[in-house]
């Protein structure tokens, strides 16, 4: 594209997907910043004018807004946690030539493919059912007292489900990472006399750190905006309440629409910093 | 101390033997060489005493006691790999020093051994840096630091000049031929270059299929190659090999000349041919002969600029006490 002519028929080509997706992005936000400032009230009274900035008071200062933070903070962290740590793993023992390898593969990355709502109910329904659940039947096997999952420990049930979703993704991204590394390096680590183990945390681990960045900042960005697990398991029920189901229970629940869109300018505040915050923490292993 | 010797030892990967049974024996402090073509198992075989590859049968030993079952980090030895194998999120000290972090030595003496190591290869200039801002040649420096602070009883090194240019692999050739000689530690070097080998070594093992055709200094190997195979790989340019007539003159199957040992005379001479190509390179002209009814062609060294050019009839004078016969297993007939 050097020559005048072309670079401007380039733009020219690439107008209509550029605009396609500024009004895809930009037209959504001008509503909800629009109605944030509005007191309106679909089944009463409809729009009824501007209040300042009295919807974003009470988001706020209603009791339900600290709470839902910290369970969103908490989920997403506990997501991240348990999909690094163990997609490490499994990535390095998928990466081990073994019989029947591309079969597990496939099987690895499956439940990736179903939908969370899915997912979602067949771990309420099979697994977690204090009744007729699979667990409910292994703590009754062992003389234990089934636990009721999703009423009695509902964040850490959450976690769980979620993290069986995203656990692929993780997985997928860091075998990829391992496989690149050169297989020389860890002869050398172990010519040097570096136990496994420790050719896991100064070799493979160090290799593995921008992925790692990789998937915390994609997970991120998808975990903070979780909704549907929440809604057909405990819909918000027992403390998993996060941001953005507080703030479909505003508009939907409450019907407000005001103060939803209130809600939902808070929650990009909340994705920004924690973008800014991530991108300071691992930023620089983009970097190098 | 270093001496290393392999006893019967074979290798194979499932049904294929690379190594058949093998014995051979480096003394301490020698430089050995093991040269070949490549696939010829050379670098399988350093592998196996490195301890990186299990041998299927046979014995290792180090210093006298069998090291067949010790794992790497325990022979004493240490390598330099060809893609130098830096870790490249560690600073050059730090993967200088990471053997000895491994070998859980006191700071204090690995500052000292870092240090002594930096000066010996001159790293100290960009001891802070990463391997991924340092060039070849350094990085090739950084690694072979990495591999004298823990003092090794042998250092191994596999094809470690390979991803050089022309100029750096002949400095780091002198480099470490003088670093030989400095720590008068065994090496065994691995390589495909029959230069290398010829320059650096005190004793060749020429290799073949995973056999070794040949064990000598550099000297024996071009005076009295022990077969044909060993007379056309050693030696820049290669042997001349003729069979047919000419051999049957001197009661052989095969017999070879080195270019270097026909002289190219005004008239006469033994043998006539036409010059094909003729390679100037002011102290010595190569010429490739055709039309000889020898062989294809024939490679002739001539000293200085001779001024045959393409087409010009050529006369040769191949010198009788240099000419090498082979019999038809492709033996030396001495």
């Amino acid at each position: 594209m050097a020559t005048k002519a072309s670079r401007s028929a380039a733009r020219l080509m690439m107008a209509p997907a550029v605009i396609l997706l500024l009004g895809w992005m930009l037209v959504p936000l001008t509503m909800t910043l629009w109605f944030s400032f509005r007191t309106y009230l679909p089944l009463r009274g409809g729009d009824q004018g501007w209040t300042g900035f009295d919807n974003y008071v009470r988001f706020v200062t209603s009791s339900s807004f600290w709470p839902a933070v910290s369970t969103t903070l908490i989920i997403v962290a506990g997501v991240l946690a348990i999909t690094i740590a163990l997609g490490v793993l499994l990535a390095i023992l998928l990466d081990q030539p073994m019989w029947g390898q591309g079969v597990v593969r496939i099987l690895v990355i499956a439940p990736f493919f179903v939908m969370p709502t899915v997912s979602a109910l067949v771990w309420k329904n099979i697994f977690m059912d204090p009744t007729n659940g699979l667990f409910a039947h292994l703590w009754r096997f062992f003389g234990a007292d089934p636990v009721s999952w999703l009423s009695n420990a509902a964040t850490p049930s959450i976690i769980l489900i979620v993290s069986w979703q995203w656990l692929p993704f993780a997985t997928l991204i860091l075998l990829t990472a391992i496989q690149s590394l050169d297989s020389e390096q860890l002869e050398a680590a172990e010519m040097d006399g570096a136990s496994p183990l420790a050719r896991f945390f100064y070799i493979t681990l160090p290799h593995l750190s921008r992925a790692i960045t990789i998937v915390l900042l994609i997970q991120t960005i998808f975990l903070l905006a979780i909704f549907a697990e929440i809604f057909v398991t405990t819909g918000g029920a027992f403390g998993t309440r996060t941001l953005s189901y507080l703030i479909f229970q505003r508009v939907l629940e409450s019907q407000n629409i005001g103060l939803g869109s209130a809600g939902g300018v808070y929650a990009i505040i909340l994705a920004n910093i924690v973008a800014i915050f991530l991108m300071r923490i691992v930023g620089k292993n983009l970097d190098t | 101390m270093g001496q290393i010797e392999l006893k019967q030892v074979t290798k194979s990967f499932g049904d294929v033997q690379v190594i058949p049974p093998l014995d051979l024996t480096i003394k301490d402090g020698e430089f050995t060489v093991f040269v070949g073509p490549s696939g010829c198992g050379k670098s399988t075989l350093l592998r196996l005493i490195a301890g990186l590859e299990d041998i299927t049968t046979g014995h290792i030993e180090i210093d006298g006691s069998d090291a067949t079952d010790v794992v790497p980090a325990r022979r004493g030895l240490a390598m330099v790999f060809q893609s130098y194998a830096l870790y490249p999120h560690m600073s050059v000290r730090k993967n200088i020093a990471f053997p000895l972090k491994m070998a859980k030595m006191d700071q204090a003496e690995i500052d000292k051994r870092v240090d002594a190591a930096a000066q010996v290869l001159n790293l100290a200039d960009y001891i802070d840096r990463r391997p991924g801002q340092l060039s070849g040649g350094q990085r090739q420096r950084v690694a072979i630091g990495r591999a004298i602070v823990r003092e090794p009883a042998a250092f191994l090194f596999d094809e470690p000049l390979s991803n050089l240019d022309a100029a750096l692999r002949v400095g780091m050739r002198m480099e470490i031929s003088e670093l030989h000689k400095k720590l008068a530690t065994t090496m065994i070097y691995v390589t495909h270059d029959q230069v290398e080998a010829m320059t650096m070594a005190d004793k060749i093992v020429v290799l073949q299929a995973g056999v070794i055709e040949q064990v000598g200094s550099p000297l024996e190997l071009y005076r009295a190659p022990r077969n044909t195979f060993v007379a056309g790989f050693i030696g820049s340019p290669r042997m001349n090999l003729i069979t047919g007539e000419e051999a049957a003159k001197h009661d052989a199957h095969t017999i070879g000349i080195r270019p270097e040992h026909i002289d190219v005379v005004e008239s006469g001479g033994t043998w006539q041919g036409t010059v094909g190509v003729a390679e100037h390179l002011g102290s010595d002209t190569f010429f490739h002969i055709h039309n000889t009814g020898l062989a294809d062609t024939l490679t002739v060294r001539a000293i200085g600029d001779v001024s045959l050019t393409h087409g010009d009839k050529i006369h040769l004078a191949p010198r009788a006490d240099e000419i090498h016969r082979f019999d038809t297993a492709g033996l030396r007939i001495a």
